[in-house]
């Protein structure tokens, strides 16, 4: 399998305060990659300093054999590495198709281009089908902010993959989402990134989902990577056990789950 | 979906034809209301690109005024060609707005609008101290040549009228196609969240950079206009803060539902502040700042928003 992100020796200090530290992480084409840890362990602090919201203090990050340290955002969603947010970033007075629409316009054009009409029949068609194949059709003329907030992730996750990214990172996909949603939601999430061919690497606090939907976890502990391991293993992992799944037990015990710890 | 013939098209070509055909009977006097309104008319366009942005300009009689005196300063040394004036006017606020938007790009809210007051009061004030550009005195402004032709009197002031109308429809509709564009529409964009903006894949500061030079092209040319409608520029009249609050006054009465809004806005301000000065010139300070209330409370998205509630009302009757 072709390498997509490589990152080594990543490290991250605010002050005294180290928030990432000794990080290596090397993501395969087509993985689907889970990143736990409790709160405060460095999580998102990684996928900000990966999709260059933060700038690491020390470290290595290649994403598709280029190094990315140093690039704005912008520069690496154009490269094919783009993100979604615990909350969802959207432009809350705009309609659903507004919102995409408007997205499928800056990546498809650039420069003097750019004074072209951003409405067209063409990418009309185009819009509907994303909105499609995230189930979100039936709320193509709501405001954004007057969706549920299942939508709401649904629509951002869709704005973040108007690029068909080669990787995509989600925060945290189901925080905010019930209980009776969390599977559907996921389900449509990654039937669609399977269309998409689209490599995921995503953020969670639910062990349920992260054990039906991932192939390799990634813990989080501290700022450190305490356990690199397909799915199965790692949730036998003491250290995982002890340092993540036992602050989780009252979360699964509340969702009906067996249980762990 | 729809080309460049849409509602917005026919109503300011219907608007431009009645302005052309009423220009041959106006007034004298009320043909200087219309000049002064659609000078202060434009300079509210420009605000308006910048406010849908959800930026908020005090010193946009920076670009007015600069528009105004390269004007008057390039008649000084011979050139009095209309066209020319008008093109040099505009383009050199273009360009001050190129070079201070490195700097008020990365600036928002009332950081953003502060800035633009802090330079407009620096222009003011060398204009104020310099000899060279009539100090506080100003300078007069001969009526333009238009292509070797020249007019008198109250011909002058028609021609005049009638190419700065044409121009204004032109300006308004290139106004109109931009906000219409990928670029116009990150305007709401940049205003609703930057953050996505960036993650989308487009810096933000370019966008307002760009914003902040059609603001100053068309502040600029609006400044042209007024420098032939009055005949004179001084720093007072054209660069002090209150002609900038002037401009805020008209995009709130305005609203900025359309880029007719601040035409029409211009218009009804100028109406409005006439009639006061004529009638109560004791207290129109004071009907200008309770027409302005009045406005704030009942028509917080201003005058256009009648236009869209009526026609909303006809949709659904």
């Amino acid at each position: 399998m072709t390498n997509v992100l490589q990152v080594t020796d990543l490290h991250k200090s605010f002050g005294g305060v180290v928030a990432a530290d000794n990080i290596n992480i090397s993501v395969d084409e087509q993985e689907i990659i889970g990143i736990i840890g409790a709160n405060g362990a460095g999580k998102t602090t990684f996928v900000n300093m990966v999709t260059g919201y933060m700038p690491p203090t020390s470290g290595a990050i290649v994403f598709k054999g280029q190094s990315i340290i140093g690039l704005q955002p912008r520069d690496i969603t154009k490269l094919g590495l783009t993100r979604t947010f615990q909350i969802p970033q959207v432009f809350l007075s705009e309609s659903v198709f507004d919102n995409l629409t408007l997205a499928y316009g800056i990546a498809e054009q650039s420069g003097i281009d750019l004074f072209k009409p951003l409405h067209t029949e063409k990418r009309a068609a185009t819009v509907d089908a994303h909105l499609e194949r995230y189930q979100i059709k039936e709320y193509r003329d709501m405001a954004a902010s007057a969706l549920p907030q299942g939508v709401r992730k649904l629509l951002d996750i869709a704005m973040a993959t108007v690029r068909r990214p080669s990787l995509l990172m989600l925060d945290e996909p189901t925080s905010g989402i019930s209980v009776e949603e969390k599977f559907n939601i996921m389900d449509i999430i990654m039937n669609a990134l399977k269309v998409e061919n689209t490599t995921v690497l995503f953020i969670e606090h639910d062990m349920e989902i992260v054990e039906r939907y991932v192939s390799r976890v990634i813990a989080f502990y501290q700022g450190e990577v305490i356990c690199d391991a397909d799915t199965a293993t790692a949730m036998q992992n003491p250290k995982v056990r002890e340092f993540v799944l036992g602050q989780d037990k009252y979360n699964a015990e509340a969702s009906g789950n067996n249980g762990h710890a | 979906m729809k080309g460049v013939y849409d509602k917005t098209f026919w109503g300011l070509t219907i608007g431009l034809v009645a302005v052309l055909l009423l220009n041959l009977f106006l007034a004298d006097w009320l043909r200087g209301i219309g000049l002064q309104s659609l000078s202060r008319g434009m300079v509210a366009l420009g605000l308006l690109v910048l406010w849908r942005t959800g930026l908020v300009s005090f010193g946009h009689a920076l670009f007015f005024g600069f528009g105004a005196y390269t004007a008057a300063l390039l008649q000084r040394v011979g050139i009095n060609d209309f066209f020319v004036l008008l093109l040099a006017g505009t383009a050199s606020a273009g360009l001050l707005a190129y070079g201070l938007g490195f700097l008020l790009r990365r600036y928002r809210a009332i950081y953003f609008a502060l800035l633009n007051m802090a330079f407009s009061m620096i222009l003011w004030g060398v204009i104020a101290k310099l000899e060279v550009l009539g100090s506080t005195d100003g300078i007069g402004v001969r009526p333009p040549s238009y292509l070797g032709f020249a007019f008198e009197g109250e011909t002058n002031q028609m021609i005049l009228f009638a190419f700065t109308a044409i121009f204004t429809y032109l300006v308004a509709l290139a106004t109109h196609l931009y906000l219409r564009s990928t670029l116009g529409h990150l305007t709401m964009a940049v205003r609703e969240n930057e953050i996505r903006v960036e993650y989308l894949g487009y810096s933000v500061e370019r966008a307002i950079h760009l914003k902040y030079i059609i603001s100053g092209l068309v502040a600029g040319f609006g400044g042209v206009v007024m420098a032939f409608a009055v005949g004179h520029v001084d720093p007072d009249s054209m660069a002090y803060w209150p002609v900038s609050g002037d401009f805020v006054f008209i995009t709130i009465l305005s609203g900025s539902g359309n880029v007719a809004a601040p035409i029409i806005g211009a218009v009804v301000y100028e109406m409005i502040r006439s009639y006061a000065f004529e009638y109560f010139p004791h207290v129109w300070q004071l009907i200008m700042g309770g027409s302005l209330l009045l406005i704030i409370m009942f028509l917080p998205d201003g005058l256009w928003s009648l236009l869209e509630r009526t026609r909303r009302k006809k949709s659904v009757g």
